[in-house]
């Protein structure tokens, strides 16, 4: 290894870096149909395991098991709308740029045999270090859950991280969004112990606060919208 | 770092001499990169709860090292002295990054389980240790069979010790439940200390005890 010049040790990390970028982008671009599918794959079992269907293959069948449809916050049916294909964090980062954009929400309807419908929704937020996020079970009733999941992109393992766990999500089921009096209060994350006679709220994490209030914020806002829509399909449940 | 490292292999030999074979088979005991030169701790801690990300590990590091050796060993004597650390660096980088979207393509869920571990093997000792030790200074060949070497050491050990967490720690190998269920019925409980990264510490110590029980002569002298 003689010593070079500079001009020689410019040229020689310009190569080194270009042609590193070629690799990585032509790699990037090459595997980038079969990553989507994994992520697309993972978002339809997600949404099935919601109800129970934890199947292998279930999730080839997802179209056939559950409707979908784009529905806005004011609960419109926005038609000619793709809900697999909407990302919800996009559409709610385009209405705080502009308040007068109408945020856009992809729902699943699941009929089970019996003929009951469970309402599929999405939700997403903002933790800690970056975005949260999470699908949930609505009963047709419009009022209770039945199963919800929470993941994350960053969230510090061992304390926000934890959202993604069973012990977390599992607190959720059977909880009521609506009040005695039928208004919408949705289910906060708060701290103290929590238990069946609370219907509106959940154990938050210790050490996770700003993960646990990310998770109560983007549920109130979602869920608002959510019910503005589902309370037209099941209105004996709506004195409003 | 070791001995074997600035000797260079004697010419005109088969291709897996007896040289050769001793660079790759030296990693596994002797000059284990986990239990000798004591590198890529953390990792060894963080993904060794179940045998089958580790498996994945291992393979990720094992193909980095390797490649990284063998990439690095050809422009030894191109690269300028100045931009040395960089260039590795890049080098690294730039395989880690494949290995992480290959695994997102094709090992999705497991990818997953390894999370930031597999964009840290950029950090990991071995891999700048074995560039700065051996590929620097030796042939393209034998730095790619010192490669892997380091890499199946490395594997080694991590896969020893994820043997002892699942099977301790829940019961099961390679995800199959092998401590009969009748066993918990009478009072037998998982180690819940196996689950957590300090459960690896010490197996890890175990691993380096009976290592060297068996193998005086890797003993520090006083």
């Amino acid at each position: 290894m003689a010593s070079k010049g500079n001009s020689a040790t410019i040229v020689f990390a310009l190569v080194v870096t270009t042609l590193s970028a070629a690799l990585l982008a032509a790699a990037a671009t090459l595997l980038k149909p079969a990553q989507d599918e994994n992520i697309l794959k993972e978002k339809q079992q997600n949404i099935l395991s919601l109800v129970g269907l934890n199947g292998p293959d279930d999730y080839k069948k997802f179209d056939a098991l559950v409707q979908s449809m784009v529905i806005d916050q004011d609960g419109q049916i926005v038609p000619g709308a793709a809900a697999m294909s909407l990302d919800l964090a996009l559409e709610k980062k385009l209405s705080t740029k502009d308040p007068k954009y109408k945020v856009r929400y992809p729902m699943y309807v699941y009929k089970d045999p019996k003929g009951r419908t469970t309402y599929l929704l999405q939700t997403s937020g903002v933790g800690l270090w970056g975005p949260i996020w999470g699908y949930l079970a609505l009963d047709e009733d419009g009022n209770t859950l039945r199963s919800a999941i929470f993941d994350h992109k960053g969230e510090t393992p061992g304390l926000g991280a934890e959202i993604n766990t069973d012990a977390f999500e599992h607190q959720f089921i059977n909880k009521k969004v609506l009040n005695d009096q039928g208004q919408f209060v949705s289910v906060k994350v708060e701290k103290g112990k929590h238990d069946a006679s609370m219907p509106h709220a959940v154990d938050a994490i210790s050490g996770g606060t700003i993960t646990s209030n990310g998770v109560s914020k983007m549920l109130e806002e979602d869920l608002a919208s959510y019910l503005k829509y589902i309370r037209q399909q099941a209105p004996q449940t709506s004195p409003l | 770092m070791s001995e074997v490292a600035v000797q260079n292999p004697i010419e005109k030999k088969p291709l897996i001499g007896k040289k050769e074979r001793k660079l790759l088979t030296d990693p596994l005991s002797d000059n284990n990169p986990v239990t000798i030169q004591v590198l890529g701790i953390c990792s060894s801690l963080a993904v060794t709860t179940q045998m089958k990300p580790t498996m994945v590990m291992a393979l990720s590091v094992t193909a980095v090292v390797a490649l990284s050796n063998f990439v690095i060993s050809l422009m030894r004597n191109a690269i300028p002295p100045r931009i040395r650390i960089i260039v590795q660096l890049t080098v690294v980088s730039v395989l880690v990054i494949l290995v992480d979207q290959a695994l997102k393509a094709y090992m999705y869920d497991i990818s997953k389980q390894l999370s930031v571990f597999v964009g840290l093997i950029i950090t990991n000792c071995i891999v700048m240790g074995r560039l700065e030790a051996y590929a620097m200074g030796n042939k393209p060949f034998p730095s790619l069979l010192d490669g892997l070497g380091n890499g199946f050491g490395y594997g080694f050990v991590i896969l020893t010790v994820a043997f002892f967490r699942e099977l301790l720690g829940s019961g099961k190998i390679f995800g199959f439940k092998v401590i009969p269920d009748a066993m918990y019925e009478a009072g037998y409980v998982n180690n819940g200390l196996m689950m957590i990264p300090a459960g690896a510490l010490f197996v890890v110590a175990c691993f380096i005890w009976i290592q060297r029980s068996f193998a005086k002569h890797l003993e520090e002298k006083e």
